[in-house]
């Protein structure tokens, strides 16, 4: 569901499998289009050439066991909305940015799987993906309705089809871990034009992230949420030279061409959950509000 | 006739010349030479609230200038040292006074000379439509005071000289609060609008959802102010309500902050909002967000060289 770079990821590796049947559901009609006549290639991190099956119409999928979502987070509720049918009586996992997803997917199918993936890539034509990173997924039950042996045969499937997944009990660690780093770098990169590497080499600057990320450790703790690892040390391993430091944050690259960014997902959900539990978050709330006057800016000039 | 020399002539600086250039004899201190020329040979146009071409003299060489009573220094806030610089042991009898944003100008131009010095703050506001033409905007006030051998008396003799030349100007005896309400105002405002691209517009006074923009700017008004009380200033106004007041207006201003990130030009950051936050520091007043802004701002002009 939402069959961008990520999307496309996952659809052309598990189609390999002989097991397993693969669905696309995706608006962009070219791209569709393009999947059903010549396949969903992938190139870069990996060379694939998969046989999913693609549409832009949600009432023409079928039942089915799995559904991965893999929309832009602002997109979830028209997609989910679109193709709930389908999964009756399957799960419906999420690999997205940002907090939230879950919440919106469970207003409508019953079993929802929360999970965090870290490959990465860019649609470079209509049938065509560039695969940038390869990097692990993690997935979890989001409630009781979910039974952990399901979401194995999941991970387990992906693993098989080249996308390295883990079932855990309690995924939110990696998700919190994720949106932390991304909530505390990308909008810096949005608001001032630097590179991660540049953001990160600025004392100043440096200190302003260390204070969005204190806010999203505290509110992650006051939910009993335990990291997998610390945000601070994968933002410093990610601006050597050898690893991001040149990385446009995708926020960033957002803004400069005037899309909607993810920023109500990362720093608004940090702000979001910290009220619901009591921790206050003046940072996270600032910088969300500085990128929404952005976005309002293109609107109004 | 009373000889007045205004140094600069940006938009202040010409909404300045051209005006007490109908009551004044007035002398343009200028740093290119074809804007001192445009000015000698074609006057300086007003249009917008007024509609008058002002006939002025104009120099690019501090030595040339006259004997004059007053000089307003009118550059911005990141020219005002080497123009004070330039000045040294000119203008031996005159009172100068600064009209910078945000804090300092004083303590820079009385390290040049030992000139009396007036403090003063504008609201107002133009355009410049090239060298010899300013288009008056906002036709609100200036506020003048006394800060080194002055008295509020003089300060009031040069408000009364601004108001005949046909600006609004008034006299205070003590500039400091109305100093730190527009610092205040100044410092939220344009880095909101620095930061976001957006023009001081109704944007800045929406206060109905959490992630809205007048949230934040209220919360960095309330920083400011936590820094001015601790600092023993009782404000002249509150800057929130000058905010508000501004965006109902209508027009819809570029702050100029704005426009020197828009056009890759230092910006007045360190008077307005370095001056604000090493204030906080100084007392011991906690003000995060203040140096979040700051700090991005700062980080945006190294950007220029990305």
């Amino acid at each position: 569901v939402g069959c961008g770079a990520v999307g496309s990821l996952f659809a052309a590796n598990l189609s390999l499998l002989a097991d397993v049947e693969v669905w696309a559901f995706d608006l962009n009609e070219l791209h569709v289009a393009a999947i059903n006549r010549g396949g969903l290639r992938l190139s870069g991190a990996g060379d694939v050439l998969g046989h999913p099956r693609a549409t832009s119409d949600g009432a023409a999928l079928p039942a089915c066991d799995f559904g991965i979502v893999a929309t832009k987070a602002m997109h979830t509720d028209p997609a989910i909305t679109a193709t709930a049918h389908a999964f009756a009586d399957g799960f419906v996992a999420t690999v997205q940015n940002g907090l939230g997803n879950e919440e919106t997917i469970v207003g409508h199918v019953e079993r929802v799987i929360r999970g965090t993936t870290f490959p990465a890539g860019k649609l470079l034509e209509p049938g065509h993906v560039q695969w940038d990173v390869q990097g692990d997924t993690t997935f979890g039950p989001y409630d009781e309705r979910v039974p952990l042996d399901e979401v194995e045969r999941l991970a387990d499937a992906c693993t098989r089809a080249g996308m390295p997944a883990n079932a855990v009990d309690d995924a939110r660690g990696p998700q919190w871990r994720k949106v932390i780093f991304n909530a505390s770098t990308n909008p810096i990169g949005a608001l001032t034009g630097l590179t991660h590497g540049r953001v990160c080499e600025r004392p100043d600057l440096r200190a302003l992230v260390t204070g969005l990320v204190d806010e999203g450790k505290a509110v992650a703790a006051a939910q009993g949420i335990e990291l997998d690892a610390d945000p601070e040390e994968l933002i410093d391993h990610a601006a050597k030279p050898e690893v991001a430091y040149d990385h446009k944050a995708s926020m960033l690259q957002d803004v400069e061409a005037r899309r909607q960014t993810e920023v109500d997902y990362l720093n608004g959900g940090i702000v979001r959950f910290g009220q619901e539990h009591g921790v206050p978050t003046p940072l996270n709330a600032a910088i969300q509000a500085l990128v929404k006057g952005v976005e309002a800016s293109w609107t109004q000039n | 006739v009373t000889k007045v020399v205004v140094a600069g002539a940006g938009s202040i600086g010409s909404l300045l010349a051209a005006h007490l250039a109908q009551v004044a004899e007035v002398t343009v201190l200028t740093r290119r030479e074809e804007h001192a020329a445009a000015l000698r040979e074609q006057g300086l146009r007003v249009s917008g609230r007024g509609d008058f071409t002002a006939q002025l003299d104009a120099t690019t060489d501090p030595a040339a200038l006259p004997d004059a009573e007053l000089a307003i220094l009118a550059c911005k806030g990141t020219d005002l040292e080497p123009l004070a610089a330039r000045l040294e042991g000119t203008l031996r009898h005159a009172a100068v006074m600064t009209i910078q944003n945000g804090l300092g100008a004083e303590e820079i131009v009385a390290g040049h000379g030992e000139w009396p010095l007036l403090s003063s703050v504008t609201f107002m506001s133009g355009t410049r439509h090239g060298d010899a033409h300013i288009e008056y905007v906002l036709d609100t006030a200036t506020w003048i005071g006394p800060y080194r051998g002055t008295t509020e008396e003089d300060a009031r003799r040069v408000a009364e000289l601004v108001e005949a030349g046909g600006l609004k100007a008034e006299a205070f005896a003590d500039l400091r609060p109305a100093q730190w309400s527009k610092l205040i105002f100044n410092a939220t405002v344009n880095g909101v609008a620095a930061l976001t691209s957006l023009p001081h517009d109704f944007h800045f006074a929406e206060t109905e959802k959490p992630s809205d923009l007048g949230i934040l700017v209220r919360d960095l008004v309330d920083e400011g102010k936590a820094v001015a009380a601790a600092a023993g200033v009782e404000l002249h106004d509150d800057p929130w309500a000058m905010n508000v007041l501004a965006t109902e207006r209508g027009h819809r201003h570029f702050p100029s902050m704005l426009e020197d990130v828009d056009a890759r030009r230092p910006t007045e950051l360190e008077s307005i909002n370095g001056a604000l936050v090493r204030e906080a520091w100084r007392l011991g007043i906690d003000v995060p967000l203040q140096v979040a802004v700051y700090r991005l701002v700062k980080a945006r002009e190294a950007s220029y060289s990305e």
